[in-house]
């Protein structure tokens, strides 16, 4: 039954689907994971990044953003729809820009892009866009934001959350480990973030891809040494964390 | 329009087989999502509307549609918020039409606007601006800047340059970045300065202005230099005069300070001469 109402976008299903745009949000989990976490003097962006085959240019391949000085974004889905859709908003800040003598806040370029989405899930011939999008940034009065778009047009502020393939392991293991300690120390964010990818990169550092921004400062893409280090760091906790139930259990039995 | 397709008429031809443009843009957007972006507006439905409207304002052979300039509008910020002085007087030719004539526009509780050229576009857009101002604060839940404000209404006026529009205005608010004073016009001007004066009276406005303003002056001295600006204006100005309104910019939005007739204010100042 569902077959008949799947085509037109601008049909209902009886049962009040949209099921291009449920469609859609089955492309968006195909897609490679992102992470997002927003701590108090600094937002983290991590995705997970594709190997690339051996006469790939590594480079050109970025998933991570910048809209303007302030605000930049990771995306989960179609690559090509997110071209179009960076291309849109990128124009809309610096269109703002001139209105308004003002930079953009991240909670008006994030609804900018969701009326954009939900424009095309109500157009007559047009699909919806493929993609969930995280996006982040720090507005003009210094407050760090972090919002998610997906599909439908729907837009939410979240503290963590994770977009992509694996999302929900991904979000629960940040429902766990997030804390306002964390989030204070800027750190301890990357490093929750880093802990959250590799939840599901299983490959390591090579296939991680992160970047931060601080108050005030440039967005900073994260070298492959500076992931290593965080790696490591997080695979040191682990094996003191495994040490130390051992010697837990060996002390319980002897 | 549906009304005509309902009716069978056939107002609009086809000109060479090209689109009709007039029509189009005669469309009232009805999802008028983005009004930064609004790029549809009324115009006469001409091949050219602006020489069509330049016409009407020509002065020679015979009566035209002739604006009315005759006015002194003043604002300076300084320290502590904007003072808005105007008078009253709306003259057609040499007739004085009325006395009592408002010329400042309380675009909102936190912004004003005052009238300088054609009365009516000065009301109509600024009144456009006041809708434009509230749809900016219900969408982005705060209050729109003094500079963005000025900038739709400049923006605005700019897309009708050259049809014959006439508006000198200021546009005066307290926002975040603390008091604010824009001076925008029908040309496209757009600028923002501590001390403007607009209208026919306003050379004899600057000579006191200029002469007195201090960025550090009390209140007291802001009301009385705002006050003498427009009288001296209205005294030397034939078509300035009536009431002088004066209103303050305070950071929590403005209030109306006095209403003085400038005969008043005439023999004040002359015992205040005759005393010194």
């Amino acid at each position: 039954m569902s077959d008949r109402y799947d085509r037109a976008i601008t049909v209902f299903s009886p049962d009040g689907h949209l099921f291009q745009v449920e469609y859609a949000q089955e492309a968006v989990k195909k897609g490679s994971t992102a992470v997002g976490v927003r701590g108090q003097d600094i937002v983290v962006l991590g995705v997970e990044k594709k190997s690339v085959a051996k006469l790939q240019e590594e480079r050109t391949v970025r998933k991570i953003c910048l809209l303007d000085d302030h605000v930049c974004m990771a995306f989960a889905g179609l690559t090509a729809d997110a071209r179009i859709l960076i291309n849109r908003a990128r124009v809309e800040c610096q269109s703002h820009k001139l209105t308004v003598e003002d930079p953009v806040t991240v909670e008006y370029i994030t609804r900018h892009m969701a009326q954009l989405k939900q424009r095309y899930t109500q157009s007559n011939g047009r699909r919806p866009f493929g993609l969930s999008t995280l996006v982040m940034g720090f507005d003009y009065d210094g407050t760090p934001r972090l919002y998610q778009t997906d599909p439908a047009g729907t837009y939410h502020s979240w503290k963590a959350n994770a977009i992509g393939r694996s999302a929900k392991s991904v979000r629960e293991f940040l429902e766990e480990h997030y804390s306002e300690e964390v989030s204070a120390s800027e750190h301890e964010t990357v490093k929750l973030a880093v802990k959250a990818l590799l939840e599901v990169v299983q490959s390591g550092a090579k296939n991680i891809e992160m970047a931060v921004m601080k108050r005030g400062e440039p967005l900073k893409m994260f070298e492959l040494e500076e992931i290593e280090k965080f790696v490591a760091e997080i695979e040191k906790e682990k094996e003191e964390e495994a040490e130390k139930k051992k010697q837990k259990k060996a002390g319980k039995e002897t | 329009m549906a009304l005509e397709q309902i009716c069978g008429l056939n107002l609009h031809q086809h000109i060479d087989g090209f689109p009709d443009k007039s029509l189009q843009s005669m469309n009232i957007s009805l999802l008028n999502d983005d009004p930064l972006q609004d790029s549809k507006f009324t115009l006469p439905p001409v091949a050219e509307p602006a020489e069509y409207l330049s016409q009407l304002a020509k002065r020679d052979g015979g009566p035209k549609i002739r604006f009315l300039h005759g006015t002194t509008t003043l604002g300076f910020k300084f320290e502590h918020g904007v003072i808005i002085a105007v008078d009253s007087r709306a003259t057609a030719g040499p007739y004085i039409a009325s006395q009592t004539v408002k010329k400042v526009i309380e675009i909102n509780p936190y912004l004003l606007g005052t009238m300088a050229g054609g009365a009516a576009d000065c009301s109509f857009w600024e009144r456009v601006l006041a809708e434009q101002c509230r749809i900016y604060e219900l969408r982005n839940k705060e209050r729109i800047s003094v500079a963005a404000a000025s900038k739709l209404l400049a923006n605005i006026l700019y897309n009708y340059k050259g049809m014959g529009l006439s508006v000198g205005t200021m546009i005066a608010g307290w926002d975040k970045r603390g008091p604010g004073l824009y001076y925008v016009d029908s040309d496209g001007t757009r600028c923002t300065d501590r001390l403007f004066s607009v209208g026919s009276g306003s050379p004899y406005a600057y000579g006191v202005l200029d002469t007195g303003y201090k960025y550090d002056m009390t209140v007291e001295e802001a009301y009385d230099l705002g006050q003498r600006a427009i009288y001296h204006a209205t005294h030397r100005d034939a078509y300035s005069g009536g009431v002088v309104n004066l209103y303050h910019m305070q950071e929590t939005g403005w209030v109306k300070v006095s209403q003085t007739d400038v005969k008043d204010l005439h023999y004040r100042y002359q015992e205040e001469k005759g005393q010194a």
